[in-house]
This record gives structure tokens, sequence and C-alpha cells, in this order.
């Protein structure tokens, strides 16, 4: 009684069991296999992008790095090579400068030569006014009388015969 | 949760309460029925009946006492062709009708005229063996409930996933989702392997098919409470199905290792290969018995229980109150017990059918 096969209940059950079987596989468990799928697809490329995004942002802040770095570099060439720049100027400047103030000396060292020439001409040429001054004085005082002028044509006299023979 | 395990237990036992008073006065009935034999007409408690009388199929859905739904009839005999009418013509299993009457419930053929007394004397044996019953009994009834059950629910919940694709599970998801998880991962995975994915239909709806029927095998109250997965008939049916489907998907390999197992002497295989062949069979016959003798024997020992109150009662009436504490007490543990071996055995056929398959498809292996 307990066991017994009975067909009526086995084709039954065969025909609601197919029914259920065929119409879930196609209608419930299709959709419910695909959502459930789509849903750890979704979740794990999810995290895989969050992953790649941690490590664009990493890679970004390293590139970052590198510029900030290469920009420091080229900050201290730039600052070196104005300072270069700047210290050649200066010596150049220094150089010309020298050289002009040189030149300036020199000139005034010619021109102060020149005006001591000149004023020593000028002095030689005034001694020799005033000599001459003194010297017409000198013998206008021993000239005087006409003794005096007979005695020195006498002697110029006398001398010119000399020098004569 | 603990409460409401407790108030099915409680149903359960009122409801079986029902039905055990009900026997003693369908026996009265069956006293006033002409049989044989039966002379001692005093009100005798059978448990051995009560319990058969539940756990077994019948031609009508018994409420309760003398109340029970009709159910239709659907007999094919040779010579005589189709029979469809309804069994509360039988009155009970009491009268003939349309050439065909009930004893102990089965359906046989007879030559009597409708309204005449149900008797053995009465069973036309020959045209009965020719009789093909394919009535809409209590179990078949049970099995469309459960079949239109499983598709309310799956196609409900397959509409959420449609409908809100991507998102957390909501509802009646939430209770179905980690299960369809657990055969996809722990059953189908675990031992198919890769080419998982043609089984999990099956898989599933056995899966919940005998989960369902296992639940609704608890719960007293029409529509459920018929001892569908402790029928034989549908754990043969179920068997069939998977049996079948390994044979369809068994490759080279599989028959090879059956047939003929290789590396193995050929006197060796003489006695092998019938074993293996054997074994083929065993294995969806395992099933059947597994899942028919757990259920069975929870709803068995169940109503043991509360044939003890009236055993004990028969004899006192005071006792048989008294005994009716302690049943309650373990039908309420027993009501748990079966809540688990529900799952369990649910889980044990689908596993078992997928070892069955991940065995057919298996690839050799290189050693």
């Amino acid at each position: 009684m307990l066991i017994e096969f009975s067909y009526g209940l086995i084709f039954w059950m065969l025909v609601s069991f197919t029914a259920v079987l065929f119409i879930l596989g196609k209608f419930a468990w299709k959709p419910i296999l695909k959502g459930l799928k789509d849903r750890e697809t979704s979740i794990a490329d999810a995290l895989n992008e969050a992953k790649k995004a941690r490590e664009e942002m990493s890679a970004l802040n390293a590139r970052n790095e590198e510029l900030m770095r290469a920009a420091r570099e080229e900050r201290e060439v730039m600052l070196k090579e104005a300072r270069d720049i700047r210290d050649k100027e200066i010596a150049e400047a220094k150089s010309k400068a020298k050289a002009e103030a040189d030149a300036l000396l020199s000139r005034a060292r010619t021109d102060i030569q020149n005006e001591k020439n000149a004023a020593i001409t000028e002095m030689k040429n005034q001694v020799a006014e005033l000599s001459i001054l003194v010297a017409e004085r000198i013998l206008k005082e021993k000239l005087e009388t006409s003794a005096a002028q007979q005695a020195l044509v006498d002697k110029v006299m006398g001398e010119a015969d000399l020098r004569k023979s | 949760m603990g409460a409401s395990f407790a108030q099915h237990a409680d149903s359960l036992s009122e409801h079986d309460i029902d039905h055990a008073v009900e026997h003693l006065n369908a026996e009265d009935v069956f006293e006033a029925a002409p049989t044989e034999g039966d002379e001692h007409g005093d009100h005798k408690f059978n448990p051995g009946e009560m319990i058969m009388g539940h756990v077994t199929d019948e031609h009508g859905w018994h409420l309760w006492g003398h109340t029970s739904i009709p159910l239709p009839i659907i007999a094919y005999t040779q010579g005589r062709g189709l029979s469809i009418f309804s069994s509360g013509h039988f009155e009970h299993g009491l009268v003939a009708h349309a050439g065909y009457m009930l004893l102990d419930g089965k359906l046989k053929a007879t030559d009597a005229a409708d309204g005449t007394a149900a008797h053995e004397h009465l069973v036309n044996e020959e045209l009965t063996s020719a009789t093909y019953d394919f009535s809409i009994t209590k179990n078949v009834l049970a099995v469309f409930v459960s079949s239109a059950l499983m598709l309310l629910i799956f196609l409900t919940v397959a509409k959420a996933y449609a409908r809100r694709p991507g998102q957390a599970p909501s509802g009646l998801q939430n209770f179905i989702e980690p299960i369809v998880l657990f055969v996809r991962d722990d059953v189908a995975k675990a031992n198919i392997g890769p080419k998982y994915e043609r089984f999990m239909p099956y898989l599933l709806t056995v899966f919940f098919f005998i989960l369902i029927n296992n639940l609704m095998g608890l719960i007293p109250i029409f529509p459920f409470g018929a001892n569908v997965t402790g029928s034989i008939s549908v754990t043969f049916a179920l068997a069939m199905i998977t049996f079948i489907i390994t044979l369809l998907n068994g490759n080279r390999h599989y028959w090879g290792h059956i047939l003929a197992m290789p590396g193995v002497p050929k006197p060796v295989l003489l006695i092998l290969t019938p074993v293996e062949i054997l074994g083929v069979f065993l294995r969806p016959a395992i099933l059947m018995i597994r899942l028919f003798a757990n259920i069975t024997a929870g709803h068995i020992i169940v109503l043991s229980f509360f044939a003890l109150i009236f055993i004990f009662g028969e004899l006192n009436a005071g006792l048989g109150w008294g005994v009716s504490i302690f049943s309650l007490l373990f039908t309420v543990f027993m009501s748990m017990l079966e809540l688990l071996v529900a799952f369990i055995q649910a889980f044990v056929f689908t596993f078992l059918s997928a070892m069955y398959f991940g065995a057919a498809i298996e690839e050799p292996h290189h050693h």
C-alpha cells in the first residue's frame, strides 16, 4: 500500500513537472540566472574599473611628480644661465668701463702734459721777455752816460777787431 | 521564526486530531456496511490504518469529519473506453459507480450497478487488470498546486530580475536568490564543472519542486498536507528524469568506464561490467528510495505521536489528555526536524543528480 507505483500519479507527475521545467526554464531560470550573472559581471567590472582608476590616478600622480621635478630642474638651469649671463655682462661692463676709464685717464694725462708743456713754454717766453726787459733796464742804466757808451763802443770795437783778426 | 513553526505544529496537531476522530467515525460507517468477518462492533482505534490513510494517496481530498473534496476519476479500461466522473459518486468509497468502485481506496472495475454497496466480491479482476487509473488524486492535485505555486513564485521573481537589472535583490528575490546561488555554485559548478549551465534549469526546478512539496507536506491545511514527496510514484518520476538526463548526456568516457573499465584485466571485467551496469540503474533507484523513505518516515513518526494520544485515550480519557501534551511537544520537535529534512532532502536529491550529470559529461583527464 505504501510502496505502490501508481501509473496515474507517475503520468501526471511527469506531465506537470516537464511543463514546469519547460516554462520555468524558458521564462524564469533564464532571466534569473542571466540577471545574477549580469549583476556579478557588473560588480566585477566596477571593481576592476575602480582598481584601474586607482592605478591611473597613481600613474598620473607619478607623472605629475615627474613633471614637477623636470620643471624644477629646468628652472635651476635657467636660473644658472641667467646668473652666468649676468656675471658675464657685469664682467664685460666692468672691463669696458675700465678701458674707458683708462682711455679717459690717458687722454687726461696727455692733456695735462700738453698743458704743462704749454705752460712751460709760456713761462719760458715770459722769463725770456722778463730777462730782455731786465737786460734792457740794466743796459739803459749802464749806458746812460756818454762815457759809458764810449767805453762800450770802444770795447766792442776792440773786440770786433780782435774777432776780425 | 520559532513561534511560527510552533504554530504550524499546533495547527498540524489540531488537524490530525480531526483526522483521527474522523477515522474513528469512518470505522463506524464501515461497520455499518456489510463487511465480512468484522463481527466485533466496538470502536477500536486502528493507528496503522489512520497513519496509512494519511501518508498514502486517495481519490478525494479529505478535509475533516465526513467532509472531503471529490476529485475527478479518470479511468481507461480496455474494451470499455474512457470514463471521467467525480469521485463524489462513490460516496466515500461505499458504492459503485459507472462500473467502478473503490476498495481500500483503490479503483477497481466492477459489473455491479450504480449505487450497489462496494464489496470485494463484486470486483471484476479481469477488467481491473485492464484498467488504467489516471484519476486526479490527492497527490496529483497537490502536484498541480505546487506546480502552479512554483510558476507563480519564479515567474514573479524572474520579472523582478528583468525589471531591475543589476540592482540589489528585494522582496521574494531575497529568499530565492541565495538558494539559486547555492544550487549554482555549490551544487552545479562543484559537481559538473564548467559545462554546468545546461543542467541548471533541471537542477533548480527539481530542487524547488522537492523543497516546496516537502514544505507543503508539513502544512496540514488544504490544499497542502499531501504526502507528495513521500509518494514513491513521484520520487520514481523525478529519479527517472535524472536517469534519462544522465543517459542522454553520457559521453564516450562515461560509457567506456561502465562497459569496459580501462586498465582492468579481461577476466575481472566479467565481474566488473555487470556491477557497473547495475550501478547505472541503482543510482536513480537510490534517489527514489531515499527521498520517499525520508519524507514518509517523518510523516509516520509525527502521526504515530498522535496515534499514541488515541491509543491511551481509549484506555482512559484522562490518560489520553495527559499523553497529548507529550505528543504535542514531540510533534513540535519533529516538525522542526522535518523542516530541516525538507531542505536536506531537496539538497541531497539535487546534489546527487548533479554528481551523476558531472560523471556523465566528465572528460578523460590524463594521469
